[in-house]
């Protein structure tokens, strides 16, 4: 079930009517198994691009990614995507059951074990009354619950999830950060999590990665030596959790100036 | 209760209406051309006899869905493929373009060259005329499939015929009925007019048979049944419509209320 | 891109004309049936220098001008007043659900009868069909406006003419724009359709003729030529829907895709 990520020496360059974009020049990093890693960096920073490439949605120009060692090179059957467009990646003709349902008829599954797997994931996520209704009748939040249960009940070994919360509003955004939190603890599933939001990485990962501006390389890797019991009410006031997010934000203030004064790529605080 | 006898009227009362002023208008009317809307109702049962709707109805409608069917098949294989690939498209468009413009009842002519005059004719210009609509709005549903919708597919290994029958013909779905709809009255035209030019039997031979020995109040007969059948098969359609698109008019409600 | 598509197009109709010679010489059809492409052109060279041919499109273009702009006229008249006055929408829908599905070509023996082979004949069936594409798409569109807009005007104490304006109309106009185009397709269809099956003069009757002499190869320049006729229209209508909303966002979102 374990699985652990290695990205090495990663480069993407879009070509197209003349224009050339180098998205993401040369990233090196390492996601170990069982990890919850949040990248952050600059909005343009190529987040995206990244992630696209990790999960075998894009292929990369130069370099490679591993997943327990086997280079991906497509959609790899042990990795689940939760993209930030929940309104738009949830089927609209399907109801919530089928949506989470479909990715599981393309594994060699018996129809109990499928029903199993939808109602456990649905039940994980909260929304198990939800189940007969459409997507599109819920609300952002519950239909970004869809996509993660959807996630769950393909049992993958990474999680890959790309700015996921970007366009719930707060309260739900508390919620939803504490449900992805609490579902890698119980399940042990590799997620690497992409997002904007300084406060949310800090509060979600074990380890946080900065990326700089465009074109994108590794600012600084930090490791986030909170509790593992984290809650939004106490947590986001410790003033641990206060030093991480200030040396963040002006790590991500530098990588904006274009500035790689970064210090050695592992490093913690002291 | 007061609420379903209000919507009742307003169902009701302009039709009446309608029909109440034809009837009076129409009432001692000598024109030949315009005869009483009562004599016209008075004919209607002895011309449209059982065994007449058996040799004229059943005949048009069953080369009507037989060319649709054909056409419906047909253009929505068809436009999946040249949809999903640029290329194809890219070399396709111009020519479907100008295909599509040609207007369906100018292959009457020409299929009879090749298909003389009997069913088979009847049924190729059917099909030949609905094709074009339910081909390119196919080819649009299937180019615009939602690019996240298409990664999600992708990246849990949803591919082939999976993809094809559970995401690419469902997002396409509400085009492909758009097309649908303009075949269907497309079909309704050439079924008539193929059997004006040539048939034995049919409506829209039975209909120019009355006008040509001048029987008028038949000919009014055939008029109302046309458009009788023009109005069912487009109830029926939109019945499977609301089916099969069901969730497509409520994502649609739900995002006309918070844009 | 663009150019690499247009060179693409080109090629792929290349392709069909080519096709169009060499299945007929290969006999793989007949070609009494068939003419291959440089067949057709020749009619085609020989229709343009004649100068029945000429009068024939005029009289084409003129049903299809005249129907259209009827039933263009009428729709949105009848549109907006069905709109604007109270309970009208509701008062008319059954009656419109089941007047528009009513084949137009059910009227052909009726204009056969009144007006034989007159341009009337070939009005009836152009403005009964496309009347309908109008109407229904002015209703939508009207529907579509912005309760708030209209609460807005209202409170400005807009009057009902102010209101039609300066908020139903403007929202509206795209639809009929669409509805315009899809109008200005089917008046063509049926236009042919009058010339073809009632014989009133114009293309329609002209390939009626040549396919009742046998002059196949004709009869095909002519089909090439209601072709073209219907492509001209539906380009020229899309550039008249997309000059004349350019400031509107469902356009706009069109074009950027």
């Amino acid at each position: 079930m374990h699985a652990s990520l290695v990205v090495s020496g990663l480069n993407k360059v879009y070509e197209g009517s003349g224009r050339r974009v180098e998205a993401v020049r040369d990233l090196t990093f390492t996601v170990e198994a069982g990890e919850l890693v949040c990248l952050v960096g600059p909005s343009g920073c190529g987040k995206t691009t990244l992630l696209k490439c990790m999960g075998g949605l894009l292929t990369p120009t130069a370099g490679e990614v591993r997943l327990n060692d086997r280079p991906v090179s497509g959609p790899p059957p042990g990795m689940a995507f939760v993209f930030q467009e929940y309104g738009r990646s949830l089927f609209p003709w399907m109801r919530v059951r089928e949506n989470v349902e479909l990715p599981l008829k393309q594994k060699p599954l018996s129809k109990a074990r499928r029903r199993e797997l939808v109602m456990d994931a649905l039940e994980s996520v909260g929304l198990t009354d939800a189940a007969g209704a459409y997507p599109w009748q819920l609300s952002g939040g519950m239909q970004q619950r869809v996509a993660i249960a959807r996630a769950l009940a393909y049992e993958p070994a990474v999680l890959l999830m790309d700015e996921p919360f970007a366009a719930v509003d707060a309260q739900t955004r508390a919620d939803l950060e504490d449900l992805v939190r609490g579902l890698w603890r119980e399940r042990g599933i590799t997620i690497l999590f992409v997002t904007h939001d300084i406060d949310e990485a800090v509060y979600l990962g074990e380890r946080v990665l900065i990326l700089s501006a465009s074109p994108t390389v590794v600012q600084e890797q930090l490791k986030v030596d909170l509790p593992d019991e984290r809650d939004q009410l106490h947590t986001r006031v410790a003033p641990r959790f206060a030093e991480l997010r200030t040396h963040v934000y002006e790590q991500i203030q530098a990588a904006k100036r274009g500035g790689t004064d970064a210090g050695p790529p592992e490093k913690t605080l002291t | 209760m007061r609420l379903f006898l209000l919507r009742l009227f307003f169902v009701v009362a302009l039709p009446a209406l309608l029909v109440a002023l034809w009837w009076l208008a129409s009432d001692g009317s000598t024109n030949v051309y315009w005869p009483p809307l009562r004599t016209i109702l008075r004919t209607f049962p002895d011309v449209w006899t059982s065994e007449r709707l058996r040799s004229d109805l059943v005949p048009s409608v069953l080369r009507l869905l037989a060319g649709y069917a054909a056409a419906a098949v047909v253009g929505v294989a068809l436009g999946t493929v040249i949809g999903s690939y640029r290329r194809v498209r890219a070399v396709c468009e111009p020519v479907l373009e100008f295909l599509r413009a040609v207007p369906p009842p100018v292959l009457v002519p020409v299929i009879m060259l090749f298909a003389g005059i009997g069913d088979t004719m009847k049924i190729a210009v059917i099909a030949s005329g609905c094709v074009w609509p339910i081909l390119l709005n196919t080819v649009e549903g299937v180019r615009a499939v939602d690019s996240v919708m298409a990664e999600t597919a992708r990246s849990y290994g949803i591919t082939g015929v999976a993809r094809l029958r559970s995401v690419v013909l469902r997002a396409a779905s509400p085009q492909i009925f758009a097309g649908l709809r303009q075949a269907l009255s497309i079909g309704i035209i050439l079924m008539v007019i193929s059997e004006m030019f040539a048939a034995s039997n049919g409506l829209g031979f039975t209909i120019v048979q009355f006008q040509r020995s001048f029987a008028i109040p038949d000919m009014w007969t055939g008029i109302l049944v046309l458009g009788l059948l023009g109005f069912l098969l487009s109830v029926v359609f939109q019945l499977v419509e609301r089916r099969v698109l069901g969730w497509y008019h409520g994502l649609r409600a739900v995002s006309r209320r918070s844009p | 891109m663009r150019g690499a598509n247009a060179a693409l197009g080109a090629a792929g109709l290349a392709a069909f004309l080519a096709l169009g010679e060499a299945v007929p010489r290969l006999g793989l059809v007949k070609e009494a049936y068939f003419p291959p492409t440089s067949r057709i052109a020749d009619a085609l060279g020989q229709e343009v220098t004649d100068h029945a041919f000429w009068t024939a499109l005029g009289d084409t273009l003129t049903g299809w001008a005249l129907g259209l702009a009827i039933a263009v006229g009428a729709g949105v008249v009848v549109g907006l007043l069905v709109s604007v006055v109270p309970h009208l929408r509701e008062a008319t829908a059954s009656t419109i659900e089941f007047l528009r599905p009513i084949p137009s070509v059910a009227l052909i023996p009726l204009a056969v009868l009144l007006y034989g082979t007159e341009l009337r004949s070939v009005l009836l069936l152009v403005v009964y069909a496309s009347f309908w594409q109008v109407l229904v798409q002015v209703l939508y569109g009207v529907q579509d406006v912005d309760p708030v807009a209209e609460e807005t005007a209202r409170s400005y104490g807009l009057g009902p003419w102010a209101r039609v304006r300066h908020v139903l109309w403007p929202t509206a106009l795209p639809y009929v724009m669409t509805g315009v185009r899809l109008a200005a397709a089917v008046a063509l269809i049926l236009a042919v359709t009058a010339e073809l099956v009632i014989g009133a003069p114009g293309l329609g009757a002209r390939i009626a003729v040549a396919e009742t002499s046998q002059a196949v190869p004709d009869m095909y320049a002519l089909v090439v030529v209601t072709g073209l006729l219907g492509l001209l229209i539906n380009v020229g209508a899309r550039t008249v829907e997309r000059r004349a909303l350019a400031w509107h966002q469902s356009v706009r979102g069109e074009v950027m895709v």
